[in-house]
């Protein structure tokens, strides 16, 4: 059974934060050229025989390690491990930044930590309160470590606490063993820096945009940013806070200094900086131009969910999943400018 | 009809309180629950009611009760509707005033698990009349009210109508009311409190135009968060629509604003 991404409403047979419950576009991206080698993977490896593995990891830039999601929904077979996660290695200590899918998918990093050093993670970073990004909080809860999180993290994933954890259960069943709902204790409202020894995390809690939640990391020494879902790549960018914002946090991005690469949160573990932004960018701009155009001309909801950024179709993975609800989202955020 | 949206609440409660299993059509007892033993004959001659058949969002979903003037048995003075299989199942009663032109009605819904919703016409005579569509939504109840609860509660009670720049003097003209209103359901988790948001939702709302109603809607947590309500009505030379709604808290939101639209 395939799991909503955001398993944003519970048993929600909708979409998005919707399973895939269409193939998906002739002319789209192919998904299943795309995923036919996880899923292959899937088929020989198996839950039960992967799960102390350590995740996968690509060093992206000196003591940079990123683990990338597959463009998946949440299996047993993936562990929920469909969003990007890594860690940061310092002379002192170490930071992750996501936490995953599952308590399992958060072993499994830990696993990965582990393979490269014996410092300690001293942070775990949400990006924000997503289940494939935050429900692995518990494989690092511990006196060594400190769950870090914007000011807003504790009350959203709070008010979805229940519908995660159940969906994780329907969708991963004995795998969701050991997944609780912990929140960050150290919260971020405008900005903290982390001293990992010889280099230092500087976090930025942003208003509003893909969730009322997310929070970006910079690894100074490297000029390497970890977006969480404020960056989307190939997979379709999902509207769970607010579209003005989110237009409004690119252009906040833009003007960040001393980027040099991005770690998206869906997408490639790494990608160049800031040309990462142009597709979302004019994907969320669409959206926003044309849901205005929609309600100045009287449309319905209906009527603009049917027309509204349909050309970005053959752009993205998992497009027919989630365009409906963006634009649906967009529509009851905008008739209130 | 029960008069107040609590008591058609309670009333649709007790009436699935029996032993209902799941994949049983709730339909006949809600009916029974709601109306009594009075018969509600086929509509579907001259109405219909609209939703997208998948939902995108469970906790939104657009509904429009749409009548054909031409083959209607007489006055519609109330429209009842019932998403099924939700807790609460009675969304709205609409009670529709000499000034509305056209009776069709829309608005928003939360929606709970597949379900049928069904709208009941009552004409003049207070003869009943239905038709419904099936919707596949789930979790609509207890999905978070809202992605920006800081918003929310900035801007509570504010209201707005749509298309209204539109209307012509003396032409039917189809308007929206919005309301800013999380429309809490009580069915949301707030688990720093260890508990439930307590319910609290739009219950009435009127609407009239230079003193005349037009409408009176008793809404439930069945309501999408901010509250719509599409209808239509007959503008004159000179005239003001204006609103007033209570929530169950009993605050009171208020709107008025000069139609045609003044320079």
């Amino acid at each position: 059974m395939r799991a909503l991404l955001f398993g944003h409403c519970g048993r929600c047979r909708v979409p998005p934060f919707a399973r895939g419950r269409n193939p998906g576009p002739p002319g789209a991206l192919s998904r299943r050229r795309l995923l036919g080698g996880t899923l292959a993977l899937g088929l020989l490896g198996g839950a039960a025989a992967r799960a102390d593995e350590p995740l996968p990891v690509t060093e992206v830039a000196p003591g940079v390690f990123v683990f990338h999601g597959a463009h998946e929904e949440a299996t047993a077979a993936n562990l929920g491990g469909i969003a990007n996660l890594g860690f940061v290695v310092g002379s002192d200590a170490v930071a992750v930044i996501d936490t995953g899918g599952s308590a399992a998918e958060g072993r499994r990093l830990l696993a990965a930590v582990r393979q490269r050093t014996a410092l300690p993670v001293r942070w775990a970073i949400d990006t924000h309160f997503h289940p494939d990004h935050a429900l692995g909080n518990a494989a690092f809860a511990g006196p060594d470590t400190t769950l870090v999180g914007h000011a807003n993290l504790p009350r959203g994933l709070a008010a979805r606490a229940d519908t995660y954890l159940a969906g994780l259960r329907r969708d991963l069943g004995d795998a969701a063993a050991g997944t609780e709902i912990l929140a960050p204790t150290l919260l971020v409202r405008d900005r903290l820096s982390l001293d990992l020894g010889g280099r230092t995390l500087e976090l930025k809690a942003w208003p509003a945009a893909h969730t009322d939640a997310d929070l970006t990391v910079l690894d100074t020494a490297t000029g390497t940013l970890f977006a969480g879902d404020l960056v989307f790549l190939e997979r379709v960018p999902a509207i769970d806070g607010s579209l003005r914002g989110w237009v409004d946090a690119i252009a906040g991005l833009r003007r960040e200094t001393g980027i040099r690469r991005v770690v998206p949160g869906h997408g490639p573990a790494s990608a160049r900086w800031p040309d990462a932004l142009d597709d979302e960018e004019r994907y969320l701009a669409l959206i926003l131009t044309e849901t205005r155009a929609a309600l100045a001309a009287g449309r319905s909801l209906d009527q603009a969910v049917a027309t509204v950024a349909r050309s970005e179709r053959g752009r993205w993975l998992l497009f027919d999943d989630y365009n409906d609800r963006n634009v649906a989202t967009a529509y009851t955020e905008l008739e209130w400018e | 009809m029960p008069k107040h949206a609590a008591a058609l609440i309670l009333v649709a409660l007790l009436a699935l309180a029996g032993p209902a299993r799941a994949d049983e059509d709730p339909w006949p007892d809600l009916k029974s629950a709601i109306f009594g033993e009075k018969p509600v004959a086929d509509g579907s001659a001259f109405m219909r009611v609209e939703a997208p058949p998948r939902a995108y969002d469970a906790a939104v979903v657009p509904v429009t009760i749409r009548f054909d003037g031409g083959h209607m048995p007489g006055r519609i003075r109330a429209v009842t509707l019932v998403v099924d299989k939700n807790p609460a199942p009675v969304a709205a009663v609409f009670r529709l005033g000499d000034g509305i032109a056209d009776p069709t009605i829309g608005t928003r819904v939360r929606v709970n698990e597949y379900t049928n919703i069904h709208a009941v016409a009552e004409t003049e005579d207070g003869s009943l009349f239905m038709a419904a569509v099936f919707v596949k939504a789930a979790g609509g109840c207890s999905a978070p009210a809202s992605k920006t609860p800081d918003q929310a509660e900035a801007h509570l009670g504010e209201m707005r109508t749509k298309n209204l720049d539109a209307a012509q003097i003396g032409e039917p003209s189809r308007v929206e009311l919005l309301i800013r209103h999380p429309n809490y359901s009580g069915m949301q988790m707030d688990q720093i409190k260890r508990t439930y948001v307590p319910a609290r939702f739009i219950e009435t709302i009127e609407v009239s135009y230079d003193g005349t109603k037009l409408l009176q809607v008793e809404g439930n947590i069945s309501l999408s968060e901010n509250p719509v309500v599409e209808f239509s009505f007959t503008p004159t030379e000179t005239g003001r629509l204006s609103a007033t709604a209570k929530d169950s808290d009993g605050a009171v939101f208020t709107g008025a604003w000069p139609v045609p639209a003044t320079m």
